[in-house]
């Protein structure tokens, strides 16, 4: 016996009832529009690429050194978005790449040929990813904390392995994937390996239950433990995530530098989280989007090659970086302001 | 009264959310001199009116008069600039700086504009707090080694140091001791006398007898009683307005008899030092058990040690015979335990997700295979649930936050219900869900306990617990003072029970 009592108020009830479809088609809409929006960003960039500079900006070779070297910070970029959309930070993807890199090209590790060095590069940032997540996850430590110490030990241990100097790679089989001939279909290996990273990536976070989790802790830590999923260990595994990310980075730093150094993937870290950003996660977690991150990458290394191509200094480029890094968490912060 | 021009007149004030309307029409009127309390359960939009009144909140409707004039509360700034001073439950001080830097925190004594003349202002919080009665507190020292009661001292010369007319003290004896109290009503004494008013908020009838005037009481965003007699209003009155015997509940049957099952859950001397004392209790399946308290008995605190949110400090639970693993939220949902808390949003919804999400959450490996999660069965039985509890709007893709208190508790309650859990821990089920929503909400309760479910309920609303509850357990101050079958109860029993010892009944 559902018996409805209406006192004098069923308007109450009406409040929310009235705008829920176009609350829910809006958000669709302004999904698309966000990742829309940034593709024009992008679209964009390529024409005024294409209009300064004609002729270099749109030669194939240009086109394959820019997605090139949008793969190594891409990677990284990837293990990011899953970090920030569970609502921490990792600062120390730099350093990890760095030490990765040297760990791997030691001259003792390339005695052991591809496998080596491929093998030492993601152990030594699943590793690195190991002690962050340890420390944050179940030594209450927070991400910002805790991954700039690593920032720093990883970086100090990188210098102490090389001494300062660079480690060149001997091993033929490495060296040739960063040769034209290695390509498919004019595909350089490294963007290869960027693709199935992106790919994997983007199904983890959208299609299994890590990923539901990951964006399920991000939003709202305290309903995800009572609703029974283990917060600590999905904390620790993303962390572990982001360490395999830079130790495939550094790898394929490794291809394209043909050398492992100190110095390697300086300031990474500000530069993967400031695409994230501008794709579209949202800083304090809940909400992730491989795409709109990947879409970042691109944008930040397209900036670059125009700016290279176009002999303007670093300076200049460091501060449309900066520009546009604002312009698109005020558009973020307009969109959300409104829903 | 009025000849004169009341002091502050608020009247319709609306204020909506997203899914909730937390005023409804509310009327306030403050004498000058007066002390006005304000009383109501958690969530009864307390807060949210005195944000409409700190400038805080916008409100959607209504119309605020200051001193018989129209004014409108842009930001707290303006508010504070026509003299309402609010001092929060949560002291809004910064630990870092010292009791004269806190006092005069927006508003420095400055030579030039700009310079901070510390000694001014040391001396003149130093003439505050000596006029609040606590010239021990040294105006050069940091806030955050002060003690709780010291910090209220502080957040109350802070906003004697505007030219203030009115004072809205959000709870201030909670963090108290008793003679602290007796320093605290001292004080609003002296400032009524003044020609100060006072709005004061505060969950203890008993206080409310000893320094209020006149009493307004609200309930589900609307004011119930508007400026009773504070002296003079028996307290069972008063209680009853809070706790809303006055609005009609429609409860679905009882069946004639609880079969006679062996109990699922058994709670076994489970104690949290400080909080409640060791607690026996069986629920079986089919059988609706009520916990029915005030603010402050121990209620969400004893639900949520079951669940394993808190551990215990004693004692042991039990679900079919088998221990849980003490402090362990995953092992009670394996278990087959399942809560609907309190406070929905901060704890059970995640509010940027569809409804389909916020129902798997809970069962996700159930659609999935290695990982892979079968999207289209996962939606089939999000809408099957959903469906079942007659969840609105009928399509689970919509966000969460788009629903109606009373649908987004049904969402917390599907997700229970997907994952086949067989104990249903109920806090306060119809928090924040309106009045005609709610004879739905205890429809679905009883209905999912009919088909076999345990279910523990906790509810501040005595006619609730009365009305769908099998059994009842009344707790006072983290005791069980009294338990037997709803049937035998009735509510000014309950009440007195409730309050009993307290000098006012």
């Amino acid at each position: 016996m559902t018996q409805h009592v209406s006192p004098p108020r069923d308007s109450a009830d009406k409040v929310p009832s009235a705008n829920e479809a176009p609350a829910w088609r809006s958000l669709v809409f302004r999904a698309d529009l966000r990742t829309l929006s940034l593709l024009g960003v992008l679209a964009a960039l390529i024409v005024i690429g294409g209009v300064t500079k004609p002729d270099e900006f749109l030669d194939t070779r240009n086109l394959q050194l820019v997605l090139t070297q949008a793969s190594v910070i891409g990677v990284v970029t990837v293990g990011m978005t899953f970090v920030i959309t569970n609502g921490g930070i990792d600062l120390s993807v730099g350093a990890i790449v760095a030490l990765s890199s040297v760990w791997a090209t030691t001259v003792a590790t390339q005695e052991y040929g591809f496998a080596g060095i491929l093998f030492t590069a993601v152990l030594v940032g699943v590793g690195c990813g190991l002690v962050n997540g340890l420390l944050i996850a179940y030594g209450g430590v927070v991400p910002f904390i805790a991954t700039l110490a690593m920032l720093a030990s990883a970086r100090g241990l990188a210098l102490q392995i090389t001494d300062g100097r660079t480690q060149i790679v001997t091993v033929g089989s490495i060296l040739d994937l960063g040769e034209r001939d290695s390509y498919v279909l004019g595909v350089p290996p490294l963007v290869i390996v960027f693709a199935i990273v992106t790919i994997i990536g983007w199904l983890v976070l959208n299609r299994t239950t890590f990923g539901r989790r990951t964006v399920a802790v991000g939003g709202n830590a305290e309903a995800a433990r009572l609703a029974g999923i283990d917060v600590r260990r999905q904390r620790l595994y993303l962390y572990l995530l982001s360490g395999l990310c830079c130790g495939i980075a550094a790898f394929l730093l490794i291809i394209l530098s043909g050398s492992g150094q100190n110095t390697n993937g300086n300031l990474y870290e500000l530069d993967a989280i400031a695409a994230v950003i501008i794709g579209g996660t949202l800083l304090s977690g809940g909400r992730g989007t491989i795409t709109g991150s990947v879409i970042g990458v691109l944008i930040f290394t397209t900036i670059t090659n125009i700016f290279a191509l176009n002999n303007l200094q670093s300076d200049v480029q460091q501060i449309a970086k900066g520009a546009i890094i604002v312009a698109a968490v005020l558009v973020q912060r307009r969109t959300a302001s409104t829903t | 009264m009025a000849s004169e021009p009341s002091l502050l007149s608020m009247s319709g004030i609306t204020k909506s959310f997203p899914g909730v309307r937390a005023l409804d029409g509310v009327d306030l009127d403050v004498q000058a001199g007066e002390v006005h309390c304000l009383l109501g359960q958690n969530g009864a939009g307390k807060s949210t009116l005195i944000k409409v009144l700190a400038g805080a909140h916008q409100p959607d409707t209504g119309t605020i008069r200051w001193r018989g004039e129209d004014v409108t509360l842009r930001s707290p700034i303006a508010a504070m600039r026509l003299g309402i001073a609010t001092i929060y439950q949560e002291l809004d001080l910064v630990e870092h700086l010292s009791v004269a830097e806190n006092v005069h925190l927006g508003h420095e004594p400055t030579a030039a504009g700009f310079v901070v003349r510390g000694r001014a202002a040391r001396a003149s919080t130093a003439a505050l707090l000596k006029r609040l009665g606590h010239s021990e507190i040294d105006p050069a020292r940091l806030v955050g080694q002060l003690s709780a009661a010291q910090q209220q001292i502080v957040s109350m010369a802070r906003a004697l140091s505007h030219d203030v007319r009115l004072i809205v003290m959000d709870e201030p004896s909670a963090a108290l001791d008793p003679d602290e109290v007796d320093n605290l009503f001292r004080i609003v004494g002296d400032l009524t006398a003044d020609g100060v008013a006072v709005v004061y908020i505060s969950h203890r009838l008993e206080e409310i007898r000893r320094i209020g005037d006149r009493v307004t009481v609200l309930k589900d965003g609307r004011a119930v009683a508007v400026g009773l007699p504070a002296k003079s209003t028996p307290t069972r009155e008063v209680v009853a307005l809070m706790t809303g015997r006055n609005v009609e509940y429609v409860f679905p049957q009882r069946p004639t008899a609880v079969p006679e099952q062996t109990p699922v859950l058994e709670v076994e001397g489970l104690a949290r030092e400080g909080e409640f004392e060791p607690l026996d209790l069986r629920v079986r399946p089919g059988e609706i058990v009520g916990l029915a308290g005030l603010v402050g008995s121990g209620r969400s605190e004893i639900l949520e040690t079951i669940y394993g949110a808190r551990r215990p400090t004693a004692g042991r639970v039990l679900v079919d015979g088998r221990v849980l693993r003490p402090g362990s939220v995953r092992a009670a949902v394996r278990a087959g335990l399942g809560l609907a808390p309190e406070e929905r949003k901060a704890q059970a919804l995640l509010m940027l997700e569809s409804v389909t999400r916020n129902v798997s959450v809970s069962s996700m490996s159930r659609f999935a295979r290695g990982g892979w999660i079968d999207r289209g069965a996962e939606l089939g039985a999000a809408r099957a649930a959903t469906r079942e509890l007659s969840l609105r709007p009928d399509n689970p893709d919509v966000p969460v936050r788009t629903l109606s208190g009373g649908n987004q508790q049904k969402a917390v309650l599907a997700r229970w219900l997907l994952r086949g859990c067989r104990v249903l821990l109920l806090d306060e089920p119809t928090r924040g869900v309106d009045v005609g929503a709610r004879a739905e909400l205890y429809a679905v309760v009883r209905r999912l306990a009919d088909e076999g479910l345990a279910v523990l309920l906790v509810s501040s609303e005595v006619p609730e617990v009365l009305g769908l509850a099998d059994r009842v357990l009344v707790l006072r101050e983290g005791r069980v003072v009294h338990s037997a079958p709803a049937p035998e109860l009735d509510e000014h029993r309950v009440l007195d029970l409730v309050m009993e010892g307290s000098p006012a009944s």
